[in-house]
């Protein structure tokens, strides 16, 4: 008997024709190395390799169909409602050997360019407040989640990415396997998701330690138990009722200034009164995150980070006072703001230099070096000289962040070019 | 180790009429291993995630041993969900590994050492304690995960489809060490799953829920052997149980030109919703074989055979002969049959081949209501 051909069964929403050139009748393990872009690094239950694609690059995950095809859905549902996640490509069933062995389905999803995993932002000289950035972002994500109905089941630092945004970072969700969607999340549910966040991350730091990668005094403890008070807190000021004497009304617009400096939007605030007027209670019952960035977007199309919207918001602030333009629309002065000046600093990086970072994070560390600049000669550094010297200077010695892959912790450091990939150390 | 106990445990979903759990009685003993199986949707994850603290319980209480864990939080509940995360640390010995939750906890260092040690004895990992995991074949990373749960000494495990993103070699493997192990260990687990031969294989008693309500809980040979249901009857067991409705004349069910002798007892016990019907199911083993000629015999047109060595499996039509072949179906669909042979003398497709129910071995339910008589 001749052996069962493979019958490939692709399920995307947009299919690129040339997902049919990837090897599949490979198991993923044995892929050729010209396929690949990088090898994985670091713990993962599955076989996951990265490959080019159309000139971007995938993930692939070798997993059962059924789970397949549940995280694909997953994973357009967290898209559909806009929670920062990774971009489901399709799901591959069907799969056989030339032998006619069956080999497991996989779920592609897109490479998040830009991102860095937590293992490449550790390294012997780890800044101790990049810990507490990442768990904020981290924090500010799982917030995201809830609020959104997503129990996520195995929150950890391995299963999130992390993007620069300005001087803080934006985490992105990366794997859904054992997430849910619900309409809302039970008290239990939101405890145990916390509960888990909190028990990995010490884990995944202590993991570090044993690896001589992070210092042996740095508390992993601490860093996990603030994980939990982060949240908690922004849980509260996003979800927390609020009463007040009817002649505080007040307290209402300080309460939605509040959730903006926080990042987030009021979408429905329920105001009630008890019977004789005397107390008003609120409750923000829809809060969307993306204050800033939705504004920068709205005023200049620019779709960025929400800190480096915030950043962004600021200098076409200063702009608009430093040519007397307050009483203008503010979408015309932001016109000219971005091409006047976004747009001249940005492309006064040469080309080679852009797969360091995002343009809006140059343009953020560019209002830091002219900051740096003009203190330092105490004068007002024009920004044209500033970005001269800042692509001369600094981008050089900055690692190359457009696709991180497979790295491990300590590979990434100032000056240091992609690492050389060895062997692989996929556990689990 | 403690009982686990459902005492009229209900969820109701908001915006939903239908309870997802609706009422569950349910007593977990003490070291048990409890099986929840249903097809999708029929409660069973509700039901351990209730168990868990992670679904809110809106009628009914849920026990752990005497305490009343309704409302207390997942993290206090005792209990350990195993496999969720089994995710290894590469940099960490197979001991911290085992032992890291401790460690977070402020066990004292020997005490976690003690209890890492004794994990380690009962899962064969005892000389790896010292090694990374990078040395571990598949199946020991999978024991180190559960030795992570062993540790704690958790009064339950909860376990929610634990081998569904497994191969299927290493599914069967796995269920068996699971079983295993939990025997050793002795700790009370309460298991989910949607595959019955999974249940049958692993549970010390199996309870069947649909739509969540609770069919029928006991030991893999009660609900093999006594379904308390047709619907029970039907999901339990591979290849599933023939089933038809049959009208009754003269104390005689009417299979095309067979008769088959229906007890007074059970006649005295029809219902006006049964409209004098009877619903009979025979396992695929308990027919005989004899010629077609026979005249108690009930004609199979042979579709398929399936052979697997130690037994075959006859998938087959009934032919026109057989007045009500519309009301029968089995695992293969609607008017088939599906008939366990000789696997020494396996008939040829297109056959037609005579069988006969072997006396006692029906099962008789209600038509109206589908509950066994």
């Amino acid at each position: 008997m001749s052996p069962t051909p493979q019958r490939l069964q692709i399920t995307a929403a947009r299919p690129d024709p040339a997902l049919l050139d990837l090897p599949w009748h490979i198991p993923l393990e044995d892929w050729p190395a010209e396929t690949l872009a990088a090898l994985p690094r670091g713990i993962s239950r599955h076989i996951v390799r990265f490959a080019r694609l159309s000139g971007r690059v995938v993930a692939i995950k070798e997993i059962g169909e059924t789970v397949a095809h549940r995280e694909y859905e997953l994973l357009r549902q967290l898209e559909r409602i806009d929670v920062p996640s990774v971009e489901p490509v399709g799901v591959i069933t069907g799969r056989r050997s030339p032998e006619g062995e069956p080999l497991e389905a996989v779920l592609i999803t897109k490479h998040l360019q830009f991102s860095l995993p937590y293992r490449a932002l550790f390294s012997q000289s780890l800044r101790p407040d990049t810990a507490t950035r990442l768990i904020d972002a981290l924090a500010v994500l799982l917030v995201r989640l809830h609020l959104a109905g997503f129990y996520w089941g195995d929150v950890s630092l391995s299963n999130t990415l992390f993007r620069r945004d300005a001087e803080t970072f934006e985490a992105y969700l990366v794997d859904a396997e054992t997430g849910d969607l619900h309409d809302e999340l039970s008290e239990g549910q939101r405890a145990y998701d916390l509960e888990v966040a909190r028990v990995n991350i010490i884990g995944e730091l202590m993991d570090l330690q044993a690896g001589e990668f992070l210092e042996a005094d740095v508390d992993a403890v601490a860093i996990g138990n603030a994980l939990a008070e982060r949240y908690t807190d922004l849980w509260r000021a996003l979800t927390e009722v609020e009463s007040f004497g009817y002649g505080d009304r007040w307290r209402v617009q300080a309460r939605i200034d509040r959730l903006n400096d926080l990042g987030f939007d009021v979408g429905e605030l329920d105001i009630t009164t008890d019977v004789d007027g005397t107390t008003v209670r609120i409750q923000p019952k829809v809060v969307d995150a993306g204050h800033h960035s939705r504004r920068l977007m709205r005023l200049t199309g620019l779709d960025v980070g929400e800190n480096q919207a915030r950043r962004l918001l600021n200098d076409l602030d200063e702009y608009r006072a430093a040519t007397d333009r307050q009483a203008e629309d503010e979408s015309f002065v932001a016109h000219d703001w971005l091409t006047g000046v976004f747009e001249p600093a940005v492309r006064r990086v040469p080309r080679e230099l852009r797969g360091k970072l995002e343009p809006a994070q140059i343009f953020h560390e560019l209002l830091d070096h002219r900051w740096y600049l003009s203190e330092q000669q105490n004068r007002d550094v024009p920004m044209k000289e500033a970005a001269k010297s800042y692509v001369k200077n600094i981008l050089p010695n900055r690692p190359d962040e457009q696709s991180i892959l497979g790295v491990q912790a300590g590979d990434l450091r100032e000056g240091s070019q992609q690492p050389p990939v060895d062997e692989d150390e996929i556990i689990g | 180790m403690a009982t686990v106990t459902f005492d009229n445990a209900t969820r109701v979903y908001p915006g939903t009429e239908r309870p997802a759990v609706d009422a569950l009685n349910l007593h977990v003993e003490d070291g048990e291993f409890l099986v929840l199986v249903g097809p999708s949707g029929c409660g069973k994850s509700t039901s351990l995630r209730m168990l868990a603290g992670l679904e809110d319980v809106n009628a009914g209480r849920i026990l752990i041993g005497d305490r009343d864990v309704t409302d207390v939080q997942p993290k206090d509940r005792d209990i350990a969900m195993v496999f969720q995360n089994y995710a290894l640390y590469p940099h960490m010995s197979v001991a911290d590994n085992m032992g890291f939750a401790l460690k977070i906890a402020g066990t004292p260092k020997a005490d976690i050492r003690q209890r890492v040690e004794e994990a380690a004895k009962i899962l064969d990992l005892t000389q790896y304690l010292d090694r990374k995991p990078k040395a571990l074949s598949g199946g020991q990373r999978q024991r180190v995960a559960m030795g992570r749960a062993i540790v704690r000494e958790p009064q339950v495990f909860l376990m929610d489809e634990p081998l569904s993103n497994l191969d299927a070699k290493l599914r069967v493997q796995t269920r068996t060490q699971i079983a295993s192990l939990q025997r050793r260990l002795g700790v009370t687990t309460v298991y989910v799953t949607h595959d019955q031969t999974e249940a049958l294989t692993m549970g010390d008693r199996i309870a069947v829920l649909k739509d969540g309500i609770l069919q029928q809980v006991g030991t893999p040979r009660e609900m093999y052997d006594t379904p308390q249901n047709v619907f029970v009857a039907g999901f339990i067991g591979s290849p599933a149980m023939n089933i038809a409705t049959f009208p009754v004349l003269d104390g005689h069910a009417a299979l095309g030109r067979t008769r088959l002798p229906v007890e007074r007892s059970v006649i005295d016990q029809f219902t006006e919703e049964d409209r004098n019907h009877v619903t009979m199911g025979f396992r695929p083993e308990a027919v005989d074989v004899i010629p077609a000629t026979d005249p108690h015999a009930i004609p199979v047109i042979v579709n398929l055979v399936e052979e697997l060595g130690s037994d075959a499996f006859v998938y087959g039509s009934l032919t026109n002969e057989f007045g009500a072949a519309s009301s029968v179906h089995s695992g293969a669909g609607d008017a088939q049959v599906i008939v366990r042979v000789d696997p020494r003398q396996v008939p040829a497709k297109g056959e037609t081949i005579g069988i006969r129910i072997r006396n006692g071995e029906q099962h008789l339910f209600h038509a109206g209501s589908g509950e066994r008589f």
